[in-house]
């Protein structure tokens, strides 16, 4: 457990938290990512820039952590492009099937105490959890 | 305005906190994800003090009659647990074992300048474009359902 960050993961989740209740308390919105994103690809009138900005703003937050600390977040990535791609095309279609990620269902679904999001949250860090295990001990990759 | 500069700002926040909290980082998701090997359980240090905030958060918010620069709270509509929801929800765990990313973390992590993140990215758009074609052919296809 020598990776273990409890510190900077406590902190950067409370961040999260505030994060999704302001935009809940400004503009009514749940913060779920796969639905803020995927709802640009059906745009509707009046509700689009406000989904850019926030998207852009994900992008930003880390530019700033930069500034302010002066050291970049690692980005360690070690799956191969191919599954890159795979991983991409389950995560987008996966997310909005399922109406939410880690996100939305995770982080304002459970706050919301939502049976839905539970459910949705158990399934997929099932499978995530089901997959790593097979890819890393069964696979050997 | 005041809205878009509002959801600019609140998603700095949310971004800034995927970086501080090393959930940007896919090795460290997978680390977590990873119970039977080196095992690194940051993964729900953070979902636990996310939640710790945004759980009394949402209690308190919607004691209010309205959010502060819209009419009214835009909730999920109630549905219940179906084949969609965690057929979905497995689907995208599988990709989230696959990669460590899932959607909030893949776009902050576009500012580390790694093509590999653009490419995980586009496909992600990709799979969302699909399942957006889909739902529009079964909408004006199957009329009623």
């Amino acid at each position: 457990m020598e990776n273990f960050t409890p510190l900077s993961g406590a902190v950067g989740g409370a961040m999260i938290g505030l994060s999704a209740v302001l935009l809940l308390l400004f503009t009514g919105r749940i913060a779920g990512i796969s639905g803020i994103l995927g709802g640009l690809l059906t745009p509707a009138r009046g509700d689009v820039a406000w989904r850019a900005a926030f998207i852009v703003g994900l992008v930003v937050g880390p530019l700033v952590v930069v500034a302010v600390t002066g050291k970049a977040p690692a980005v360690d990535i070690q799956a191969p492009l191919w599954a890159l791609v795979v991983a991409g095309l389950a995560v987008g279609f996966g997310t909005r099937l399922g109406s939410g990620c880690t996100s939305g269902h995770g982080v304002c679904g459970l706050a919301r105490l939502s049976p839905r999001s539970l459910a949705a949250t158990a399934g997929f860090f099932g499978a995530a959890l089901v997959t790593v295990y097979l890819l890393r001990h069964l696979a050997g990759a | 305005m005041v809205r878009i500069v509002a959801a600019l700002l609140i998603g700095s926040l949310f971004g800034a906190g995927l970086a501080v909290s090393g959930m940007m980082n896919p090795g460290k998701v997978i680390g977590f994800l990873d119970v039977a090997g080196n095992w690194d359980p940051t993964l729900a240090v953070v979902m636990a003090a996310a939640l710790a905030i945004s759980a009394p958060g949402f209690h308190l918010t919607y004691r209010r009659s309205a959010p502060l620069l819209a009419g009214s709270f835009r909730n999920p509509a109630p549905a219940a647990i179906d084949v969609r929801l965690i057929g979905g929800a497995i689907l995208f765990g599988i990709g989230w074992g696959i990669a460590g990313f899932c959607p909030g973390p893949a776009i902050a992590a576009l500012s580390a300048g790694l093509w590999e993140v653009a490419l995980f990215f586009v496909a992600m758009l990709a799979g969302m474009a699909v399942y957006a074609r889909v739902a529009a052919g079964r909408e004006s296809g199957e009329p009623g359902t």
